[in-house]
């Protein structure tokens, strides 16, 4: 029981990371098409960056710097890479955002260095919130899901109540009727951008020090992001958001289920002998297939449902 | 048995009501024009007929048989054809192989990987023929993309024709024309579809009464008229929606 | 006919190349060539059979060396069914059976990829790519988990009575693959499914209305691109006798990308100038630089926004003026673009260099060593000569590069006239 209690927390916690995550790509691609393959790389130049600001200015200046730096980079690149790509086609953009990744990478290794850096929870924030079953919850994943769901709600308030919230939204699934309509579409696509890696620079911020910040850091968390966001469909910010907590869930449980597909199946009365690959597969616990497990849902939901969950546009 | 029929079809996108029961019988080598005002959604028909867009409600059937489920290469091989609004062809491929791809399909050729095109002697001298046709010969190695838009629109007419469909849908092929190229468009498009059933989309009034047989005006997703050219002038209702621009 | 001479040339020089390097007084091949060239033919194969995809049909796919990777594993246990005598077929038919492989694997997602467009269809790729990878580190059977799994090439079993001892043999068995693998999918390309392909990728939409399926088009060019690349993994498992998950991982995916891309994708020949040159970089560069993946970066989206057409792009855009003799006009342009443009690259790979061993290197200990003297990368001449080499020669050549576009542009509607 304490297990699952514990298990749901850390699953919702984990899961509102991806989130921050997701919805900023979700918001690009939806609006622009564009798959910005870049974006988990962002997310680690904003843990990178909160580290190094908070070593001079503290951990909560870092909170509001480094999200905004990286929304500038976001800004930067729009402008002077992406937007010159654009007339090139679809393709060119996927391409584009995707020697993003080697780029700043290396630019990162080259400033920071190969090792992980030492950016830890902020003595501030370093205390058991409470103790649930005997184990001490850290005050400072309470702090993430404040974090989190403050941006969830900002982001709500400016998509739903503010007038650059509306265009936004419709942009999201008729862009080129707003551009019709006579916005100045570029600037929009500008600030989406940039808007979605601010969030993913701030996801960075909280998430650094949440796991560990390192060079590889990129290359762990942009797949599963991906599949989120498909997961969810397009369009969808809701979708997003479900899609998040679902995996932020299974992968959260995967790893604490010792139990193997064989096991499930065992007082069913199929008993698998043999030393084949089938076996292998079906007698490996979960725990350790919890890495295949987000990539086997989005390879099936793109089967049964291209759409994803809750997507309005088919990609 | 007609060549195309509308039953009813209904089209709605979400809440917005697009097409609204619109009945049509098409007899086979009938050459029929649909004309309305913009926003009538006389390319939503096509859309709806060619299997674009799937219908709300109703039925549409060629040559007796429902398509109105199928998507658009079912459609395509059951025998209709169509053209678009804007010039739709393969802009990397040169003019030759714009055609010669349009043809492969009735030529039975399928998904083949073993047979070489180059040796395909019949293929390759139908291309030809056609080439000739479209007074593109001079043109056959230029990439598509690279053509002038009557030259690209008297190629799409061409891909559009070369399967050996029965029935054309050609959706205002005289736009952006001058008179002239107008002129040449229809007496191209008079000639390669002879024989077939001819459905249009047109804005050209000119253009329209010149060649229709049957006209049918669309007017917010309803049909107000259909009949003969002479008929459809008269009609009150259609005096009304065009508001004298009948007066050629 | 001038494309026959110089295809002639090219497999002349490929098999004449080793002996030019022979060391005739050590009776001795060079090592680091063959070896060199080997990896060239095997990334020959995967970039032609990437472009298949990307060039030709208009699909991004980011799973491309899940079937190299597949050609390769299942070859391992080919050779070594054949060493423990349970597969009586010879070496040269092996890359045959990995093609396969590749094919099966291709066909199995395939089918459920290619029902998606263009993103989707990247999305569900790079799934495929990463859930591929992670089984095979996971996984004992089959895959051998994180050490992978090995054989013995020596399987006494060849069609010419060779032993495939030497890399020399195996490399003249992967020129004559890469050969083989190159002509057919040089023929794909003529054929009905190939045009289709180019076809769909132009136009969906018109594809349908001629009567194709493009799904089903571009299912076919996606298993047949995984069969060519099984081939290529075939290759890769006989020349190194091991096959980890690396050869199913995103790096070489990418690997695959940037060669096609780089080379050109709109020139069938473009992904093999691109693999030849990528591989001889590779070799050449990483040794002298371990911040080779920054210039690949940035020359790879240099590339996407200045020259999407790729090198094999630009060198046919000379064809016409080439034809018309006029190239005289573009040497004096050329050579006003040269100086500006090694202004820039010093600087920029002078400042990525002072970076990286700012940091990384004074981790590593290292020290920056530039024509035989070691240059202090805490000092400001160095970062000063860097930078400004890069500022003066970026803008430099901004400049030169307008005045070669007129240049070009006047040529070219010269030569159209």
């Amino acid at each position: 029981m304490e297990t699952l209690l514990i298990s749901v927390i850390n699953g919702l916690v984990y899961g509102m990371l991806l989130f921050m995550l997701a919805s900023g790509l979700t918001l690009i691609f939806s609006m622009m098409g564009v798959l910005n393959f870049a974006h988990a790389s962002i997310y680690m130049v904003g843990a990178y960056l909160a580290f190094t600001v908070s070593r001079f200015l503290g951990f909560f200046p870092a909170l509001i710097i480094a999200p905004v730096l990286c929304g500038l980079i976001g800004a930067a690149i729009e402008i002077w890479g992406l937007r010159r790509v654009h007339h090139n086609g679809h393709i060119a953009e996927l391409l584009f955002t995707f020697g993003l990744v080697f780029i700043i990478q290396r630019l990162v290794q080259m400033t920071w260095g190969m090792l992980p850096m030492a950016y830890r929870v902020p003595p501030s924030l370093d205390f058991p919130l409470f103790v649930m079953y005997g184990a001490n919850f850290p005050a400072y994943r309470g702090f993430m899901l404040l974090v989190s769901a403050t941006m969830l709600l900002g982001t709500w308030v400016l998509l739903k109540k503010t007038r650059i919230g509306l265009i936004i939204q419709a942009a999201l699934t008729h862009p080129s009727m707003v551009s019709a309509l006579g916005h100045n579409v570029p600037r929009v696509f500008t600030t989406v951008f940039a808007g979605g890696c601010l969030l993913a620079g701030l996801a960075g911020v909280i998430g650094g020090n949440y796991q560990t910040t390192e060079p590889g850091m990129a290359d762990s968390m942009g797949p599963i992001v991906f599949v989120v966001v498909v997961f969810g469909g397009l369009g969808s910010l809701a979708g997003c958001f479900v899609a998040s907590m679902i995996m932020g869930m299974i992968q959260t449980f995967a790893v604490v289920i010792d139990y193997s597909i064989a096991d499930f199946l065992r007082p069913l009365g199929v008993v698998f002998t043999g030393d084949t690959l089938l076996t292998e597969v079906l007698t490996v616990p979960v725990a350790r297939i919890g890495a295949l497990l987000p990539f086997i849902m989005m390879v099936t939901i793109l089967f049964f449902r291209p759409r994803g969950l809750m997507g309005t546009r088919d990609t | 048995m007609t060549a195309l029929s509308l039953r009813d079809v209904h089209k709605s996108f979400g809440a917005t009501q697009i097409i609204r029961g619109v009945t049509l019988d098409i007899a086979p080598g009938e050459r029929h024009c649909i004309i309305g005002p913009n926003g009538a959604g006389k390319t939503t028909c096509f859309n709806l007929i060619s299997g674009r867009f799937p219908i709300t409600a109703g039925e549409i059937l060629l040559n007796g048989e429902r398509i109105d489920t199928l998507p658009p290469h079912k459609i395509n091989r059951l025998g209709l054809s169509r053209s678009f609004q804007i010039t739709s062809i393969f802009h990397r491929l040169s003019v030759f192989e714009n055609l010669r791809c349009a043809l492969l399909w009735s030529r039975g050729y399928r998904y083949s990987f073993w047979s070489p095109l180059w040796r395909q002697k019949a293929l390759n001298e139908a291309t030809e023929r056609l080439l000739e046709e479209l007074n593109l010969s001079a043109r056959r190695g230029i990439l598509a993309g690279l053509l002038s838009y009557a030259e690209q629109r008297a190629l799409e007419i061409g891909m559009t024709i070369a399967g050996g469909a029965s029935v054309i849908l050609l959706d205002e092929p005289t736009a952006g024309m001058s008179n002239t190229e107008t002129d040449y468009a229809m007496a191209l498009i008079r000639r390669m579809t002879q024989g077939k059933t001819l459905v249009m989309v047109e804005h050209d009034m000119k253009v329209v009464f010149d060649l229709a047989d049957t006209i049918t005006v669309l007017v917010y997703g309803q049909v107000i008229a259909t009949g003969a050219p002479a008929d459809v002038r008269a009609n009150r209702a259609v005096q009304e929606a065009y508001l004298g621009a009948l007066e050629e | 006919m001038k494309s026959r001479w110089l295809i002639l040339t090219v497999i002349v020089v490929a098999i004449a190349l080793p002996w030019c390097f022979y060391d005739w007084g050590h009776h001795r091949h060079a090592g680091f060539l063959i070896s060199m060239l080997s990896q060239m033919g095997m990334m020959v194969i995967l970039a032609l059979s990437y472009n298949m995809l990307l060039g030709q049909a208009g699909l991004f796919s980011l799973c491309h060396a899940t079937f190299f990777g597949m050609g390769g594993y299942a070859t391992i246990h080919f050779l070594n069914a054949a060493g423990d005598g349970g597969l009586p077929l010879p070496m040269e038919v092996m890359p045959l059976l990995a093609g396969l492989a590749g094919l099966g694997l291709a066909i199995l997602f395939g089918s459920m990829a290619t029902k998606q467009r263009a993103t989707a269809f990247a999305m569900i790729t790079l799934g495929i790519s990463e859930l591929m990878a992670t089984a095979a580190l996971m996984f004992h059977h089959f895959f051998g988990g994180e050490g992978g799994v090995t054989t013995n090439r020596m399987i006494d079993n060849s069609v010419f009575g060779l032993t495939y001892a030497s890399g020399l043999q195996v490399y003249y068995l992967i020129l004559a693959w890469t050969v083989i693998a190159t002509g057919l999918m040089y023929f794909l390309t003529l054929t009905p499914l190939g045009r289709m392909a180019n076809a769909t990728r132009d136009n969906f939409e018109r594809a349908q209305f001629i009567g194709y399926d493009p799904r089903m088009v571009r299912f076919l060019q996606f298993a047949l691109s995984g069969f060519f690349a099984g081939i290529g993994g075939g290759l890769y498992a006989i020349t190194y006798e091991i096959v980890t998950f690396d050869a199913l991982a995103a790096p070489l995916s990418a690997n695959a990308l940037l060669m096609a891309y780089i080379g050109g994708t709109s020139v069938f020949g473009g992904p093999i100038l691109g693999a030849i040159l990528i591989t001889l970089l590779q070799s050449g560069v990483s040794l002298l630089s371990n911040s080779w993946l920054v210039y690949v970066g940035v020359m790879f989206i240099a590339m996407v926004i200045f020259a999407p057409t790729g090198l094999a792009g630009i060198i046919k855009a000379h064809g016409p003026i080439q034809q018309a003799g006029r190239m005289r006009g573009l040497l004096v342009p050329y050579l006003r673009l040269v100086i500006p443009a090694l202004g820039l690259l010093l600087g920029f790979v002078g400042l990525v260099e002072l970076m990286s061993f700012l940091t990384i290197g004074a981790a590593q200990g290292k020290k920056l060593v530039l024509f035989g003297s070691a240059i202090d990368v805490h000092a400001m001449l160095p970062w000063a000569i860097s930078i400004g080499s890069l500022v003066v020669g970026g803008l430099w050549l901004r400049w030169e590069a307008s005045g070669f576009h007129r240049v070009w542009e006047d040529l070219a509607a010269e030569v159209r006239r």
